[in-house]
């Protein structure tokens, strides 16, 4: 199993590394919802500060939804999962492989966007970087989860990409309500500790769904 | 394979039950102190907040069953609750709002179970999608099972992010339910048991157009 | 090779349907272990979605299959690890380079020295030179090859090729036929469907023709050779 999905995720990386298509196409998308939101918002200190939390996460969300929806499609197109799934492993490791991989991928995304939010906002983050990679982090895992496992099933219908959003979404909600939540707390620059409820959901968010994914993914691929 | 179910009888106590419904709804109950004529939506909302719910429910158990089994009449259970579960969400929603206007003064409260029918209703809408664009029988019936399995785990802590909601935008929360005057009681019981009993019906006949479209369809096949 | 006195593929009574198109009504098949089989019919008459089923990448909707003696459905793993599968697509990474992409698959089956497992595939394939060239600048007949030398990399006893002969010259076809001859002589099982009785047949020990997802005709030894194969299986069309 470990083997399978350090072997699926090495050869995800090197593909990306080569024709770069999923992560210049979300971090463009991204760059560019920051501006729309930008042009929207104006700069006003107080709209800023009250709606922070929100941009990021809007941002992080639709440029990840991008990226996910290609994920899949990247293996139809001389039918190379069909070649995984020949292979005598547990198809689980497809699903980890995947996460972990568009897991990076968007979390170098959000390292570059988070600076050019803070410059375009005019929103120094002084000490709060620190604290702000926790729910950073929990809250792309759990989405990226769920993405992952919708972007397997929409990539199967006629609706391909278009289908991710609208199934990931609702169903990504308590992570995106609980990352929305404590990064709100930690930009407003209360202590880590006030986020608690929020960091519990979205560790438990998190735990579920992965365990969900490596259950059901087998289901999700069973033919070609 | 699918003879017509017949539910004249139970069409029949159905609308007894709905007749002695209406009439302790609008004629024997009494008029809550408080909240006022309005507060008589209570019997309907609630009845179709519990038959959503268990229409989701078995959404969730008719994928676990077709997984396991692989058969078409755990696949046509599964829309058809859907379906229905979709249509009652949608009724939850809006007797929700009408509720909430006059005691609230807003149509719309992140009053967590409203919020978690409304993320329920966009999850099962999403199922609907996916059939709808799932191409064929087998493949549809395999990824809806995931979807509508995966979309009733998360309800937990979809309820969950919603009370967080709360905390982010205050709202008045009152507990409905709590110490019902027996008069009361008694009309939310019956009330309950007619919806449950409409469920039933409509199921059992939503499940019989399905096969009898099967039926149909196997049997063009043997016409030339 | 193990279970030399098994029946290598035995599918009884299989049936797939997707949505209301059967696309195999019923089929039933034997191979022997070191057979060559050519499975032959018209576009739309089965071969693909048979030789899926007996891959392991779909699921028949009614009968059983049986490879080596093991069913799929509960000991999937141990049938792929007997059988290779050379499909219509390559199933290889266009910007990855040939021995990437062998080394990737040669992980993901968990072989033993890697590196010299891919060596020794790429030469009998004659790709050595190739290995460090994109596959997406390879020509067609060049990843056909590449897609073979993937099939083999875990030395499987029951090989699966799906009109393999697709889109080669005539220098790559001839090749591409002694190398089959080749591996039936190491004692492999091969099941080719083709629609192109050009190709490929000359080594082959029997031939089943499908028709509308059913078998409509076996035949064996001198019938498969020359004229006689072309006029039976026009006269199988036929009827």
């Amino acid at each position: 199993m470990g083997r399978a999905i350090l072997t699926l995720l090495w050869k995800d990386l090197r593909v990306e590394l080569r024709t770069k298509e999923i992560l210049t196409t979300m971090m463009v998308l991204a760059l560019l919802i920051l501006v729309i939101l930008n042009v929207a918002m104006g700069q006003n200190v107080v709209t800023v500060k009250l709606a922070a939390s929100g941009v990021l996460w809007v941002v992080f969300t639709f440029a990840a939804t991008l990226g996910l929806s290609r994920v899949f499609l990247v293996e139809k197109e001389r039918g190379q999962l069909s070649g995984i799934l020949l292979a005598p492993m547990d198809r689980s490791a497809i699903f980890l492989g995947k996460m972990i991989g568009s897991t990076i991928l968007v979390l170098l995304v959000e390292a570059v966007a988070l600076p050019v939010f803070v410059v375009l906002f005019n929103f120094p983050l002084g000490g709060r970087v620190g604290p702000l990679l926790l729910p950073l982090f929990l809250g792309t895992v759990g989405f990226i989860a769920v993405e992952t496992l919708f972007s397997a099933i929409s990539a199967q219908t006629r609706l391909r990409e278009i289908l991710l959003p609208l199934l990931a979404f609702p169903v990504a909600m308590p992570a995106l309500v609980g990352a929305v939540g404590a990064t709100a707390k930690v930009l407003d620059g209360l202590p880590l500790q006030s986020a608690a409820p929020e960091l519990q959901l979205l560790v438990a968010f998190d735990i579920l769904f992965v365990a969900i994914g490596l259950v059901v993914f087998e289901y999700v691929v069973e033919e070609e | 394979m699918a003879r017509g179910f017949d539910d004249r009888a139970i069409a029949w106590i159905l609308l007894v039950a709905m007749v002695v419904s209406l009439y302790m709804v609008f004629m024997y109950v009494p008029t809550e102190r408080e909240m006022g004529i309005i507060q008589r939506i209570f019997y309907f909302h609630v009845p179709l907040a519990w038959i959503s719910f268990l229409a989701f429910l078995m959404v969730c158990i008719a994928g676990i069953q077709y997984l396991r089994q692989r058969s078409r009449w755990w696949d046509a259970l599964g829309t058809s609750a859907a379906e229905i579960g979709v249509l009652f969400s949608t009724l939850v929603l809006i007797t929700g709002s009408i509720w909430a206007k006059p005691i609230w003064g807003t149509w719309w409260t992140w009053e967590p179970r409203l919020v978690t029918f409304l993320i329920l209703w966009f999850i099962y809408v999403g199922y609907l999608l996916l059939r709808a664009a799932a191409g064929d029988d087998e493949r549809k019936a395999r990824l809806a099972a995931v979807v509508g399995i995966v979309g009733f785990l998360d309800v937990p802590l979809v309820f969950f992010s919603a009370r967080l909601l709360r905390g982010l935008s205050p709202v008045v929360f009152t507990r409905q339910g709590a110490g019902l005057a027996p008069p009361m009681l008694w009309t939310l019981l019956v009330s309950l048991a007619t919806f449950t009993l409409l469920f039933v019906l409509l199921l059992r006949q939503r499940l019989f157009l399905e096969l009898a479209r099967d039926e149909v369809e196997s049997l063009k096949e043997l016409v030339p | 090779m193990v279970q030399e006195d098994r029946r290598a593929v035995e599918a009884r009574g299989v049936k797939k349907a997707f949505g209301r198109t059967w696309a195999l009504r019923g089929v039933d098949l034997e191979v022997r272990p070191g057979e060559y089989l050519a499975l032959l019919g018209p576009n739309g008459s089965g071969k693909t979605t048979l030789l899926r089923i007996l891959a392991t990448l779909i699921r028949p909707t009614e009968g059983n299959i049986r490879i080596f003696g093991r069913d799929p459905r509960r000991e999937g793993e141990e049938c792929r690890r007997l059988l290779g599968f050379v499909g219509h697509d390559s199933f290889l990474y266009g910007s990855l380079s040939v021995s990437e992409n062998l080394h990737f698959y040669a992980r993901l089956f968990g072989l033993p020295d890697i590196p010299a497992r891919t060596r020794q595939v790429l030469e009998a394939l004659g790709l050595e030179r190739r290995a460090h060239d994109l596959v997406r600048t390879l020509s067609r007949g060049l990843q056909q090859r590449v897609a073979i030398a993937r099939a083999l990399l875990h030395d499987p006893i029951l090989l699966l090729l799906d009109e393999p002969f697709t889109g080669l010259d005539a220098q790559a076809s001839r090749s591409l036929g002694e190398l089959l001859a080749s591996l039936r002589q190491e004692g492999r099982a091969i099941i080719m469907a083709t629609h192109n009785l050009n190709e490929g047949l000359e080594a082959c020990d029997r031939a089943v023709i499908l028709l509308d997802g059913r078998v409509a005709r076996v035949m064996e030894g001198p019938e498969i050779r020359g004229e006689r194969l072309r006029e039976a299986f026009l006269a199988t069309l036929e009827s």
